[in-house]
């Protein structure tokens, strides 16, 4: 077992709200109050996590339109993906021989799991968390064709726009910026109604809508 | 090998057609009955809490484990074959239900003439109009014989939609177009959301005739013949890779396991993997003795039956075939043997991706809720002058959209993919995107094939189907016509941007395209090129069936399932009321 780590935040860090869930208890500092909090990492070293949250919030930057990946937890949605089954390749085909020039139509047919793509490529943006932004842009443009940055893109959705257990779309800070719902069970009266206008019902998680006991997948052994 | 109490009747594979045979024999006879699936038991409460777009539509909870089997792929026969490390461009699903749980539930009909392709075709246009390097055969069925299986599919689900074309006479409204049908639709057509009207009145306004999509995502309660009550659809938009959580979505465990599991004379065993169909000789020739099977424990064991049934998905049935030495495989270069032959898949894409002004609701819909044009199928336009042969159906679903599958798309003018400018388009353009979607027909070619890879294995050492495929002129001219089509109809909504798509190109295993996937095992009226008969029985090996889209000799542009199910009602009743009287060859 290695040592437990933690991602520290302090609220003095960043500007407006941050909000963070502590396994399934969300947490929430604001710029002014001198609080921290410790944040349980299950892949990621703290170093790795700081940067992966700097990183994904230039993908997906909160700004006066709406929050972003720093705000709706991203990195705590990508650390536990990377320490489940998706980031140990559980369900991929990865029997030999491996091809890493293979025609891109035929997908990735590299070796590397997830968790080891993304500690080779940290260890290239040690650092990356101090930049100032305009460096950090510079930075993920000289990167933005290799497979660990269309996986971090990728990642960023996810943890934007999954159901809050998983980790990310915290608050469902991700679904109010855009108007979804969650899984409404029904739509039944409105689906051919509000023609040309949004339809805007307040947001519900899963575990909400069905109040039962939903298994993440990244929680698999 | 331990050897288990013989059985009457061996189904391989638990989706809509395994299920659905081991249905019509346990009803209708008293012989033993066994279902093999390899995936685990499934019922239909088991998707309340399946409301989770990252678990199931992303990393595809319901989907075949690609880490013990999957397929391997290449362009041509000159290139070397690698596996499809994750599933991409089709969806094989596993456990109880198969796919059959996890589809939109689009439920059309295909039209007559599909069944007499190469007839119809070189009737009209001559033989030297077919693109080279073509294999398009006949069926050995008409749509005349496949009526009335066509009306027991639709019952038994609980079809949604309008007829177009009730005994001969055209219905405006429904699709004119289709063949002709004995019955109206069992349940009214669905609620038509927002983005699917503005489809709908622009084609009409074009001079199209758009109708609403069958489907099978029922409009109200339904009571099916069998007795099994399902309620209707609630719009949640939960459809696709998705079990239904009310069973609004016609489902082989909300259709015909509640009706199975009243039969004693039938059982299914999950965890069940099919390694080989055993034969041997006799001397009236071949036949089947049972088939061998890895059970839940990881045993070996041997299950004799007097009557087989392989119902395991398109790319297996092939497989366990070539597995088990059964028939002779294709060979594309002296064009000698069936096995594996005519693998088509099918010409869809999204044609148009239409920016709006307004806000579309597109959370709100179900797999199967919105509308069609089919003026351009089949041979409706006239092709003399045409660069292709055959069409397809322009779509505007409403099929719920969800957020990670959905965002980040933008118009062209937006060059960023990522960083403030683009989140912030991304974010504006979420609720005003849509999508039309072109699916047309993909006809078979000498050239695209299946085969076992000379490499890769499976997860217990049993070499992997390799598939040989890639689009030829006629399918990339039939995309370039079918876009300019789609962006007038976008024009006409009222998009204010559009985005065209790119053309077909290479064939790309990566891309989701639809889990429509046909041939290997084709059907037809000679040995010589098929390898079962118009009743689906193996044509050397008269104890064995073969079910579902591995026998259509060729893609038929639109969604498969009710052909699938229609023929398998079918040769249910060749068995039933003649194969049982005197198992010999129907054919």
């Amino acid at each position: 077992m290695r040592r437990r780590e933690f991602l520290t935040l302090s609220a003095a860090s960043v500007g407006g709200v941050l909000v963070y869930t502590l396994d399934r208890q969300v947490s929430r500092l604001s710029a002014g109050s001198a609080k921290s909090i410790r944040i349980p990492l299950r892949f990621f070293f703290q170093a790795e996590a700081l940067i992966v949250a700097a990183a994904t919030s230039r993908i997906f930057p909160g700004d006066e339109t709406g929050p972003g990946a720093r705000e709706a937890g991203v990195v705590v949605y990508i650390d536990r993906q990377l320490a489940g089954p998706w980031g140990r390749d559980r369900y991929r085909y990865t029997q030999e021989p491996f091809d890493e020039h293979a025609p891109s139509e035929l997908g990735y047919q590299g070796k590397a799991m997830p968790q080891q793509i993304y500690r080779e490529a940290l260890k290239d943006l040690t650092g990356f968390d101090l930049l100032d932004t305009t460096a950090q842009d510079e930075k993920l443009k000289q990167i933005e064709d290799t497979l660990f940055f269309s996986l971090l893109r990728r990642n960023t959705i996810e943890g934007m726009f999954c159901d809050p257990m998983h980790g990310g779309n915290i608050d469902m800070l991700g679904w109010q910026l855009i108007g979804f719902p969650g899984p409404r069970m029904s739509n039944y009266d409105d689906v051919d109604k509000h023609f040309g206008e949004a339809f805007r019902p307040k947001p519900a998680s899963l575990s909400q809508v069905t109040r039962g006991n939903v298994r993440p997948s990244e929680d698999e052994v | 090998m331990k050897t288990l109490p013989a059985a009457d009747v061996v189904i391989i594979g638990g989706g809509w057609t395994g299920l659905l045979m081991a249905k019509e024999l346990g009803s209708r006879t008293a012989l033993s009955v066994i279902v093999l699936e390899r995936g685990g038991p499934r019922k239909t409460d088991d998707y309340a809490n399946s409301m989770d777009e990252l678990d199931y539509a992303v990393r595809l909870r319901m989907m075949q484990d690609t880490s013990l089997e999957t397929v391997t792929f290449r362009h041509s026969s000159g290139h070397r074959a690698l596996p499809l490390r994750q599933l991409g461009s089709f969806l094989a699903g596993s456990g109880v239900g198969g796919a059959g749980e996890h589809w939109n539930g689009v439920c059309p009909r295909f039209l007559p003439d599909c069944f007499e392709l190469f007839s119809r075709t070189t009737e009209k246009y001559g033989s030297r109009r077919l693109p080279d390097d073509h294999a398009i055969q006949d069926w050995g069925v008409t749509y005349d014989d496949l009526e009335p299986h066509y009306a027991r599919a639709e019952q038994m689900m609980g079809i949604s939609g309008k007829a177009g074309n009730l005994r001969g006479k055209q219905i405006e409204g429904g699709n004119i177009f289709e063949g002709w049908r004995s019955a109206e639709y069992p349940t009214p057509p669905t609620k038509i959301p927002y983005y699917s009207a503005l489809f709908h009145e622009a084609a009409r306004m074009l001079g199209y005739h758009p109708y609403p999509i069958p489907a099978a995502t029922t409009s109200q309660p339904y009571t099916n013949p069998d007795g099994v009550a399902r309620p209707g659809c609630f719009y949640c938009g939960y459809c696709e890779r998705f079990g239904c959580m009310v069973g609004a979505k016609a489902q082989p465990t909300n259709t015909l396991l509640p009706v199975i599991q009243k039969r004693k004379n039938v059982s299914i065993r999950t965890g069940a993997w099919v390694r080989r169909i055993v034969q041997q000789d006799t001397k009236n020739g071949k036949r089947a003795r049972g088939v061998t099977y890895l059970d839940a424990k990881g045993e070996e064991v041997f299950q004799p039956a007097e009557l087989i049934f392989l119902a395991s998905w398109i790319l297996n049935n092939t497989r366990l075939l070539l597995l088990s030495e059964i028939g002779e495989p294709y060979s594309p270069d002296t064009g000698k043997g069936t096995l594996g032959r005519n693998l088509t898949h099918q010409v869809i894409f999204p044609a148009v991706t239409a920016f709006f002004e307004k806000p579309l609701n597109r959370f709100m819909g179900s797999g199967s809720a919105g509308v069609r044009v089919s003026d351009l199928d089949g041979d409706l336009l006239d092709h003399s002058r045409l660069p292709f042969l055959r069409g397809g159906v322009l779509d505007a679903l409403s099929l719920g959209y969800r957020p990670i599958a959905n965002f980040g798309v933008v118009p062209e003018t937006v060059k960023a993919a990522w960083g403030l400018e683009w989140k912030k388009a991304a974010v504006h353009y979420y609720d005003r995107t849509g999508i039309i979607v072109f699916s047309g027909e993909h006809v078979a070619y000498k050239g695209n094939y299946m085969d076992l890879d000379p490499v890769y294995k499976d997860h217990f050492g049993d070499a992997l189907l390799r598939l040989t495929l890639d689009w030829r002129d006629n399918e990339r001219n039939m995309a370039e016509f079918a876009t300019g089509k789609s962006v007038e109809i976008a024009r006409a909504m009222g998009a204010k941007e559009v985005t065209l798509f790119p053309g077909l190109k290479r064939y790309d295993a990566t891309r989701y395209q639809s889990t429509h996937v046909q041939g290997g095992t084709i059907m037809g009226s000679s040995p010589d090129r098929s390898v079962v008969n118009p009743y689906l029985q193996h044509w050397q090996i008269p104890n064995l069936f073969v079910l579902g889209a591995s026998v259509f000799p060729q893609n038929a542009s639109t969604n498969p399932t009710l052909t699938v199910l229609a023929l398998t009602y079918r040769t249910a009743d060749a068995v039933v009321d003649h194969y049982l009287k005197s198992p010999s060859p129907l054919a």
